[in-house]
């Protein structure tokens, strides 16, 4: 091999450790810092067709809609806890601080923190969109059934049922907490 | 009636573009002169019409004009006047004009400022240029027209400006950040005529270089001013949150900065070509990247628009055509160019690789940050998100060996360096590092802090070398004095952009490691203390704008007993969005930040207020406006402005 072409090998020898190297660093920071995002009910009854729940002690994000009347404030601290609720169970968080400028009870917001007990989160910090309206994309397809399924037999008739419902309405069609 | 003139001069701007995408590039290959001359005044008229119908909507939210549905969604009479016409490009339509007016300024620039290029060559990059304006004139037109009206049923008032925007900062963050992204089309546009002729040399290297550096320092300039708006207007007292509309604007920053260090080697050099091509359409690629990421609402952050299914398709339709299209170019085309000249293992060419090495790591850090929870959901295995730590890490350690061969770059040579005559400065160096590093702990008084002290040993790693370097260069000339006048611009501006770098990265290190904050309950009269400052509620009282209601907190602070500053935090409520706002009161100094924002009434009339002192957070926006600065300098450097050599003309124009 000539000096030349050695060199070259050097570089690209080099070149492919480093990227290989960042890459597995990439990966292994990745797998460290993903956050699970569940709805309450997902909490409670799973989520997935495995119906796989977090465990105790996990970090994870929990969006939902805030309870009507559930928020209950320390009289001495910042400390805060309410219920979030979509379509099922309600699940309890907790919180230590100030809440953002738009929390507001029946409002959507998304919380980060740590499963302390089966229903019970300890967040480290609430979000609420700057957006009266605003609903955590995944809450609004959780209470809206935006994802749906269509029904398997319709095709495997000759001619369309007629009495077949075009889309599924989801039996809670508004979110919970949600005054006409 | 204005509005339709708007609209009117917008849809000739469409067949404008449409003319400028075809009629110089049919002269460039057929060598129709007339066709080719035709792309200066083509470009000239696209400009004056679209900046007509800016004018015409800035006229609609100046009169009120609340028949213009985007008028009546994003301003309101009783907002001052100056936001209503910064309300202009407040949301998705009128940012999407800003957008083309921007493109078209660049358009005429470059139309006005390369009449020295060979026509041929000129011709193509006008040409390329009406390509990309005709791919988003046709978004704005047929998807966000800005100028619908909702005739005859129109509302008395409109929906007022979101509060967020109700900002200074707003004012200049978008116009700077889009005149970056923007700006990136006239490096992809250099590099494409250049594909077409298929001739790279360090001519066409000196031609792209100012057009990519003026960009750079326009998104410096925006991402800077973005970061400051968010610290002052959000009250999380944060300045980077890796928001994912902040990574779309950092990724093009990322290789913005790298493509500009290899337009250096291949202007220089010669070499680096395919890479320096291969920048100069990721660059561009990841802008358009990031207006899709924004616009399409297929992510959920601060920034983002309406969502709208239709124009993130149309988006990410024009954002494949691009990137498929340049990168079969350049398949088609770059084979043929072969670099020629050598360099050893230790030179600058490969530092400077080094330097792109780190950079595109980078980016690719957060582009998979970003794009990973996006793909993850739409896999179907559930929404995720990815947690600040993940991009703090990588950073950290991609900086510490980036900043170790920034100060190590400047002082060698191209082609190959000896290790022997750098032994002597760099040790200088070294020890004027320790010597600033420990000595800026000590005097702050803490030297257990590890993040610090290594973010002050690289800040003062990259900035003093940058200096000895400028040092020895100018003693080359004779005389430090002599070579104040002879140094060329270019060699200045990079060792400021350097300097910004370290002074950046002392800022971050210091703030991440002795800022302090506490969330706390307070009635008036009662004192808290932090990090040495007492800070004393006076009073909070009712507040009456223009277009908001609210609570203005009065707060006293002193320092071991002296009095330091009045600070005044208020929360609004916007009464027509119905939004409560944080206001957050600042006392800047160099050395350190005092930031109070006032949170909610609490029983008993108490106040909940959030308090930081954030040492050193000053010197982040600094670090940026000296990298910005540096820029702008090494733009004025002579050798971009002078005419091309007749040689050169004519052998780039027999391309």
């Amino acid at each position: 091999m000539n000096p030349r072409r050695q060199k070259r090998l050097v570089a690209v020898v080099a070149f492919v450790l480093l990227l290989g190297g960042a890459i597995g660093a990439m990966l292994y920071a990745l797998q460290q810092n993903i956050d699970l995002f569940y709805t309450p009910s997902q909490l409670i009854e799973g989520m997935g067709d495995d119906k796989i729940k977090p465990e105790i002690g996990q970090r994870l994000r929990i969006g939902g809609m805030v309870v009507k009347g559930s928020v209950r404030r320390d009289p001495n601290s910042l400390k805060v806890s309410f219920d979030l609720v979509d379509t099922g169970p309600l699940v309890t968080v907790e919180y230590e601080g100030i809440l953002p400028d738009l929390f507001r009870e029946g409002q959507g917001i998304v919380a980060q923190g740590v499963l302390v007990d089966e229903k019970t989160i300890l967040a480290s910090e609430v979000l609420a969109k700057h957006d009266e309206e605003y609903m955590p994309p995944e809450v609004a397809e959780a209470v809206k059934g935006i994802k749906h399924v269509a029904p398997k037999n319709m095709q495997s008739y000759g001619q369309p049922k007629v009495s077949e419902p075009e889309t599924i309405t989801p039996e809670q069609g508004k979110p919970a907490g949600q005054q006409p | 009636m204005i509005a339709e003139y708007g609209q009117l001069a917008l849809t000739f701007a469409l067949c404008i573009s449409l003319a400028l995408a075809i009629v110089p590039l049919y002269g460039s290959f057929k060598g129709h002169q007339t066709a080719l001359q035709l792309g200066n005044p083509l470009s000239y008229a696209l400009f004056l019409l679209t900046a007509f119908s800016f004018w015409a909507l800035s006229y609609a939210f100046w009169s009120n004009d609340f028949t213009v549905v985007y008028v009546a969604t994003n301003s309101n009479s009783l907002l001052p006047w100056y936001y209503r016409l910064t309300a202009v490009w407040g949301g998705h339509e009128g940012s999407m004009l800003l957008w083309l007016l921007t493109l078209s300024g660049w358009i005429a620039a470059v139309a006005l400022f390369s009449r020295s290029l060979p026509l041929q060559f000129q011709g193509r990059i006008l040409g390329v240029m009406g390509l990309i304006a005709v791919g988003f004139y046709a978004f704005v037109l047929f998807m966000s027209n800005p100028f619908m009206r909702s005739l005859p049923y129109f509302p008395v008032d409109g929906r007022d400006l979101n509060p967020l925007l109700q900002d200074f900062g707003m004012i200049i963050h978008p116009p700077m950040l889009y005149m970056g992204y923007v700006g990136f089309a006239v490096s992809f546009a250099f590099a494409i005529a250049a594909l077409m002729g298929g001739k790279f040399d360090s001519t066409w290297a000196r031609w792209a270089r100012p057009w990519t550096l003026a960009a750079w320092m326009f998104l410096t300039l925006g991402i800077m001013l973005g970061s400051w708006w968010a610290y002052a207007e959000l009250g999380w007292g944060g300045w980077w949150f890796w928001d994912p509309v902040e990574n779309a604007s950092f990724m093009p920053w990322l290789v913005g900065t790298a493509l500009i260090h290899s337009l250096a080697v291949t202007e220089k050099r010669g070499t680096f070509k395919s890479w320096t091509v291969l920048l100069a359409i990721a660059a561009f690629s990841l802008s358009l990247l990031g207006a899709f990421l924004v616009r399409s609402g297929v992510l959920v952050s601060v920034h983002s628009f309406a969502a709208d299914p239709d124009r993130g398709l149309y988006l990410l339709a024009f954002l494949l055509v691009v990137v498929g299209g340049s990168l079969l170019l350049y398949a088609l085309r770059m084979h043929s160019v072969r670099s020629q000249a050598r360099y050893e293992l230790f030179s600058r060419e490969v530092l400077l690789w080094g330097n792109n090495i780190f950079l595109l790591t980078a980016t690719l850090v957060v582009l998979l940050g970003t794009l990973f929870p996006l793909v993850h959901k739409e896999l179907g295995l559930g929404s995720i998100s990815i947690g600040e730590p993940f991009f703090n890490q990588l950073f950290y350690y991609l900086v510490i060996p980036f900043a170790l061969l920034l100060g190590l770059g400047p002082w060698v040579r191209w082609k190959q360096q000896q290790v022997q005559p750098l032994l002597k400065p760099m040790s200088l160096v070294a020890i004027a590092t320790l010597i600033l590093a420990l000595g800026t702990l000590a005097a702050t008084q803490s030297i257990q802090a590890n993040l610090a002290l290594l973010g002050l040993l690289l800040g003062a790693w990259v900035g003093s070398s940058a200096i000895f370097e400028l040092l020895q260069r100018l003693q080359q000339f004779g005389s430090v004095k002599q070579g104040l006048t002879k140094l060329n611009a270019s060699h200045f501006g990079m060792t400021l952009a350097h300097i910004g770098f370290a002074v950046l990265v002392v800022g971050v290190a210091m703030t991440k490691t002795y800022s302090v904050e506490t969330q706390v309950r307070m009635k008036a009269g009662e004192q808290v203390e932090l990090a040495g400052y007492q800070f004393k509620l006076v009073e909070v009282y009712p507040l009456n704008g223009p277009n908001y209601t609210g609570e203005a907190a009065e707060l006293d602070v002193s320092y071991q007993g002296d009095y330091v500053t009045h600070l005044h935090a208020e929360k609004r409520f916007y009464t027509v969005q119905r939004t409560v706002m944080t206001e957050a009161a600042v006392h800047a100094r160099l050395s350190r930040d005092l930031y109070v924002a006032l949170g909610e009434s609490l029983s008993d009339d108490s106040w909940a207020l959030s308090l930081y002192v954030k040492p050193f957070v000053r010197w982040i926006w600094l670090g940026g406006l000296l990298m910005a600065l540096g820029g702008l300098i090494a733009l004025c450097d002579k050798r971009y402005r002078r005419k091309t050599a007749p040689g050169e003309l004519k052998e780039t124009a027999d391309a």
